[in-house]
């Protein structure tokens, strides 16, 4: 039992392309291509979202990418129309590396959350790749997943001992470290906070080689979580 | 005097008369700085749910008759007019609940909801050169109607008039949403098409409901 993708596209050679690439990598996950009107033009058809949504489900949940605008909203729409809403997830990713580690998270048998949380990493990953080019500056961005009781407050104090800091390809790595835990973590320096899984604000502390960094988690795996962290910092983000 | 499901129909019918009548001045909007779709996108769905009326057991109370507005254009349109004015029909058709007339208060009141609906599904705001910029002043406009004891005919009426105003507002706007979005600087001094289509939509109402119960 293994989550499902669905992927919806304007276009029907898109998303059927898209969900190719993607099965390649994941040979026993349903992924299935929501491309196109039913009458052959470029549009979103919510009849097939909502039949691969259907079809993508064999108990495990399905998570749906999608391409713009009203493949978006199409796809919420489907979702809200199901029995229970919350065996799906429409994540805000890039389309084709969103779809690849999604696919791939999904073929580790990863939970519903788990491959949303790597569709959506590979979000992150982009733009951290824009970030280092100069170019990026947008909003983090969101798995879909649902809230989590708080609970404790977990902290953990380390000193940065790697060469360059907080700067992108370490943030990206602390970031990537927590995919897959549901715990909300954030990274302080001084009087400066970033969610743990904002490279962009993880980028913005400016911490540096030397700096003392807290490390605050909540939630179910709050511990693995710090403890995921401290194994990043103690390797010197494999510097 | 109020709008009773026979009314909600025969408004439903109009409208698709009208955006028939305006598709190629919706397509010819949506080329300027969209994909060209809008006013055939629209046509299609409003087709559909005229077949519909047509062919099926006719809608019992008029939520029934805008739930299934809803369904049909969310099924068939294929753009961003479809969830959004899908949408917009299925917040409205739950707020007037199963009451089989609807009186000015509940007409403003689904003119809301409708609104509230658009916000929820497009995330757009007022400026961002969407139907939202028709809509908002339009329902605006309706509630003070509604408040000030006016009949159904004359909410809808001012609703018309006050889409029309902010349908033109959206001229020098940078769009922040939708595909034209993508156009940047390039998407001002052109009008938005779907707060055309919402404004024309809610002229066809307002005439609908004037001709029938006045
Ligand atoms: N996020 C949004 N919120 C509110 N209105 C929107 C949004 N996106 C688009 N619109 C409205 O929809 C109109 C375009 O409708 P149309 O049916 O042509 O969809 P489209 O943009 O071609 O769809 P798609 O998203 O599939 O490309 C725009 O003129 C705008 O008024
Ligand atoms: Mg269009």
């Amino acid at each position: 039992m293994k989550v499902g993708l669905v992927i919806v596209s304007h276009s029907a050679r898109l998303a059927e392309g898209v969900a190719e690439l993607a099965a390649q990598m994941a040979p026993d996950v349903i992924v299935l291509p929501a491309g196109g009107m039913a009458t052959g033009g470029l549009g979103t058809d919510y009849e097939a979202v909502s039949n691969a949504l259907d079809r993508a489900e064999s108990g495990a949940g399905v998570v749906l990418l999608y391409d713009l605008g009203s493949a978006r909203m199409t796809a919420e729409l489907a979702v809200e129309s199901l029995g229970d809403p919350s065996r799906a997830y429409v994540v805000d990713a890039p389309l084709v590396e969103g779809a690849v580690a999604a696919a791939v998270a999904a073929q580790g048998d990863a939970t519903l959350d788990g491959v949303a949380e790597a569709a959506a990493g590979a979000a992150r990953e982009a733009f951290a790749d824009a970030a280092e080019t100069g170019a990026a500056e947008t909003d983090s961005a969101s798995a879909g997943a649902g809230d989590q009781e708080a609970g404790p407050v977990h902290t953990l104090q380390v000193t940065l001992t790697n060469e360059v800091g907080l700067h992108a390809r370490p943030a990206a790595l602390l970031a990537r470290t927590l995919t897959g835990l549901t715990a909300e973590a954030s990274v302080e320096v001084g009087d400066q906070r970033a969610d743990a899984r904002s490279v962009l604000g993880l980028m913005g502390l400016n911490a540096r080689f030397g700096d003392q960094v807290v490390v605050t988690a909540t939630g179910p795996d709050a511990e693995e979580a710090l403890r995921r962290v401290k194994a990043l910092v103690d390797r010197n983000f494999d510097e | 005097m109020g709008c009773s499901v026979e009314g909600v129909v025969a408004a439903l019918r109009s409208a698709a008369e009208v955006v028939t009548a305006h598709r190629d001045e919706l397509v010819e909007l949506d080329r300027v700085i969209g994909d060209a779709d809008h006013g055939e996108n629209l046509k299609r769905g409003f087709t559909a749910l005229v077949s519909k009326l047509d062919l099926s057991e006719p809608p019992a109370t008029p939520s029934a008759a805008l739930k299934l507005a809803a369904t049909t254009l969310i099924s068939t349109v294929g753009g961003a007019a479809g969830p959004l004015y899908g949408t917009a029909l299925l917040r409205a058709a739950t707020s007037v609940g199963d009451a089989a007339e609807l009186d000015a208060a509940g007409v403003a009141a689904a003119l809301r909801a409708a609104l509230d609906g658009v916000v929820a599904r497009g995330k757009a705001e007022p400026g961002d050169k969407t139907m939202v910029d028709a809509l908002t002043p339009a329902v605006a406009a309706a509630e003070a109607a509604a408040a000030s004891g006016s009949t159904v005919a004359e909410v809808l009426s001012a609703a018309a008039d006050a889409a029309d105003e902010g349908a033109a507002s959206t001229v020098p706007l940078v769009a922040r949403k939708g595909r034209a979005s993508y156009l940047g600087e390039r998407s001002a001094n052109h009008l938005d098409p779907g707060s055309r289509s919402t404004a024309l939509l809610l002229r066809s109402f307002a005439e609908s409901a004037g001709g029938g119960d006045r």
